[in-house]
């Protein structure tokens, strides 16, 4: 794809305010290259050579790069990049499963787009997540606690273009675009709307609530120094 | 009653505003920033010393100590960054931290920026967690709004802006030179140490790269003194931390609790593991930590005494896997991991790993021999201690410990003539799949 002079424009705008916030140009590189892929769903050529002319770079430079990270994509990705932790805990757990099903049932591969544009499948490595396993993301958002049956209703919903919510992160889900344009720094309107923690994320503290426990700075319940080398707390 | 856990990072994540400013200051939140800058940068540094914190991100390097590397009055600038590329397979605190509490996490940077006399701050964040990326936006909008970020700050005469920076997808950014070469717009490849970045981090300027649930433990240490925190924990691992634990357990979750916590007593808390199962092996600190057993239930999770018992504490990411589970599938995918995230600047971690990938395949399909395992544990031999970075020796880990431990294990598959377990037993939903 080329970009158009108008495209241009309006990114060299944001460009310019991207690279203002660091203390020297280059740092500004990974949030361009977000910001390119933004505006055209993947980093092409011309994207790559307009990051490079922004920052006075050569596209060599850019280019060693754009390879070395796998947010970063060289061919079109779908509406929605959606990806299956295959990481030790989550393949075991069941995303194995998950992820040989989906492939059958999209009919692509790993880095595969279906013909309708709509989804580009890919299995990721651990997601921070692991508390939520098997784990699955959908435009870098979360969907937690998956199943074979679950994961089809997902992508057969956001084929469908339904309202599709991710367990885990804004009611609205972005498209992939939009989350690229998030990740370059320019966040939309959803930060104080979603959800805040899940139920594993909570799992110690309910129980910390039920039995009254909390950190007591100078309160007699406090948690005595426990000696090196021994097993410690007993009761239970 | 002692108190098992201790939730402080944790305590108002139910809240459903609680990532806001306004909950965080009803909460108390704040209150330390003003303290901390009515003391001199250096006794901020000497609090953080006495208080024990040691850094939460897996090293466990004493916070103070790293902070008071930083040369005063040398005429540069310095720099904080915040390591929240939380990417080690089974670790995922950061990132629930993040998303419900990221206050606690900018009134640290503050603090911590004034005690360094920094008057810039990155907050490195891994690109794929898109909401986290929201707050965290916001977190620092609200803060620059309230006058805890920007000029002049509470009227002490500080200054403080913070960047926050979303990664591209590679776990070796963690590593904390290779996040600065990341930050400086170059592949992230680690540097050589010495120099350490408090002497030539970030643009070859004094930095201090910090984990962020090291950092949002700081305000805690300011309101309620060294000593308190210090009170916590063993008598050389301080404090309480937040304990990750997934896999086979009734109860994966978050659990906040003093450094020393047992996984026993873990468990008992989360239910133990899954109905009908029991405990094969687990790691104390994600996949670059040696493998425990059932035997090692009473270790105290400790920095100390889980190095005694033979693996390390790392970033207390308790993956837990039961009976149903092949060993060697577990190694070989986080091998692939390795295999796949070694960034290729040195030779061992760079070939080493696409080797054992390719052993433990064979041995994975039955077709390996007891010559196999001698051959990983050469190729081991090779990386670990050899490669550029910690993540060869992590690549090793796995490998060596899960040998040592269930040697009889890799045999069988070859006797078999393939893998003896079913994928399926071992999956969350292995009754759905009957």
């Amino acid at each position: 794809m080329a970009l158009s002079d108008e495209q241009r424009a309006r990114l060299a705008a944001d460009a310019a305010e991207i690279i203002g916030r660091y203390p020297r140009s280059r740092s500004a590189l990974l949030p361009l290259l977000h910001l390119v892929q933004a505006e055209e769903g993947y980093v092409s050529a011309d994207g790559l050579a307009f990051c490079a002319g922004q920052l006075g770079l050569t596209e060599a430079e850019v280019t060693a790069v754009v390879s070395f990270y796998t947010m970063y994509k060289r061919r079109p990705v779908g509406d929605y990049h959606v990806g299956v932790c295959t990481n030790a805990l989550c393949a075991v757990m069941g995303g194995d499963a998950i992820f040989a099903d989906l492939q059958q049932h999209l009919g692509v591969g790993n880095d595969e787009t279906t013909p309708d544009g709509k989804i580009t499948l890919e299995h990721l490595e651990c997601n921070a997540a692991c508390d939520y396993a098997p784990v699955m993301m959908v435009n870098w958002e979360f969907f937690d606690d998956m199943t074979p049956q679950s994961a089809r209703a997902l992508v057969d919903g956001l084929r469908a273009g339904a309202d599709i919510s991710p367990t885990r992160g804004a009611p609205r889900l972005c498209s992939w675009r939009e989350a690229s344009r998030i990740l370059a720094g320019y966040p939309d309107d959803q930060a104080t709307a979603g959800h805040t923690a899940g139920h594993a994320t909570l799992a110690g503290l309910r129980i910390a609530r039920e039995h009254g426990w909390e950190p007591q700075p100078s309160g007699s319940s406090r948690s005595a120094a426990r000696q090196p080398g021994t097993a410690a707390g007993g009761q239970q | 009653m002692t108190s098992l856990l201790t939730p402080e990072l944790t305590a108002r994540w139910d809240e459903p505003d609680s990532f806001t400013l306004a909950a965080y200051r009803r909460a108390g939140g704040y209150q330390a920033l003003p303290k901390a800058l009515r003391m001199q940068p250096d006794d901020l540094v000497q609090m953080t010393k006495d208080s024990g914190l040691r850094g939460r991100g897996g090293a466990g390097f004493p916070t103070g100590m790293k902070w008071g590397f930083i040369p005063q009055g040398d005429g540069k600038p310095h720099y904080l960054v915040v390591n929240a590329d939380e990417s080690e397979p089974g670790a995922c605190k950061d990132i629930p931290t993040m998303l419900a509490n990221p206050q606690a996490l900018i009134e640290g940077i503050v603090i911590a920026c004034y005690a360094i006399r920094a008057d810039k701050a990155f907050i490195y964040v891994r690109g794929e967690v898109l909401h986290v990326i929201r707050r965290l936006h916001h977190a620092v909008a609200e803060a620059y709004a309230a006058g805890f970020l920007g000029r002049n700050i509470l009227g002490s005469g500080f200054d403080l802006n913070v960047v926050v920076h979303a990664g591209a997808g590679a776990y070796i950014c963690g590593e904390e030179t290779a996040l600065l070469d990341s930050l400086e717009g170059l592949r992230g490849q680690p540097r050589l140490k010495p120099p350490f970045p408090a002497i030539a981090g970030l643009y070859a300027c004094p930095t201090v790269v910090n984990n962020v649930e090291s950092i949002a433990s700081i305000p805690y240490i300011i309101n309620n003194g060294a000593a308190d925190f210090a009170a916590f924990g063993t008598e050389k691992s301080k404090g309480f931390g937040i304990f990750s634990l997934s896999g086979h357990v009734t109860t994966p979750g978050q659990y906040e609790a003093p450094l020393g916590t047992t996984l026993r007593e873990l468990l008992g808390l989360a239910g133990g593991i899954r109905a009908g199962h029991t405990l094969k092996f687990w790691t104390p600190g994600g996949s670059s930590t040696p493998l425990f057993t059932d035997q090692h239930l009473d270790v105290p999770l400790d920095y100390e005494s889980v190095a005694a018992a033979g693996s390390m504490l790392g970033t207390r990411s308790l993956q837990i896997f039961d009976e149903t589970t092949c060993v060697i599938r577990v190694v070989l995918r986080w091998t692939e991991f390795y295999r796949h995230e070694s960034c290729g600047k040195c030779t061992p971690c760079r070939e080493g790993t696409y080797w054992m990938v390719q052993v433990l395949e064979q041995l994975e399909r039955g077709e390996g021999s007891e010559a196999d395992l001698e051959k990983l544990l050469d190729i081991c031999d090779n990386i670990v201690g050899r490669s550029f970075c910690a993540l060869g020796d992590a690549a090793g880990m796995p490998v060596i410990s899960s040998i040592k431990l269930f040697r009889d294990e890799y045999i069988e598959h070859s006797k078999h003539g393939g893998c003896p377990f079913d994928p399926s037993a071992s999956s969350l939903f292995a009754r759905e799949l009957a």
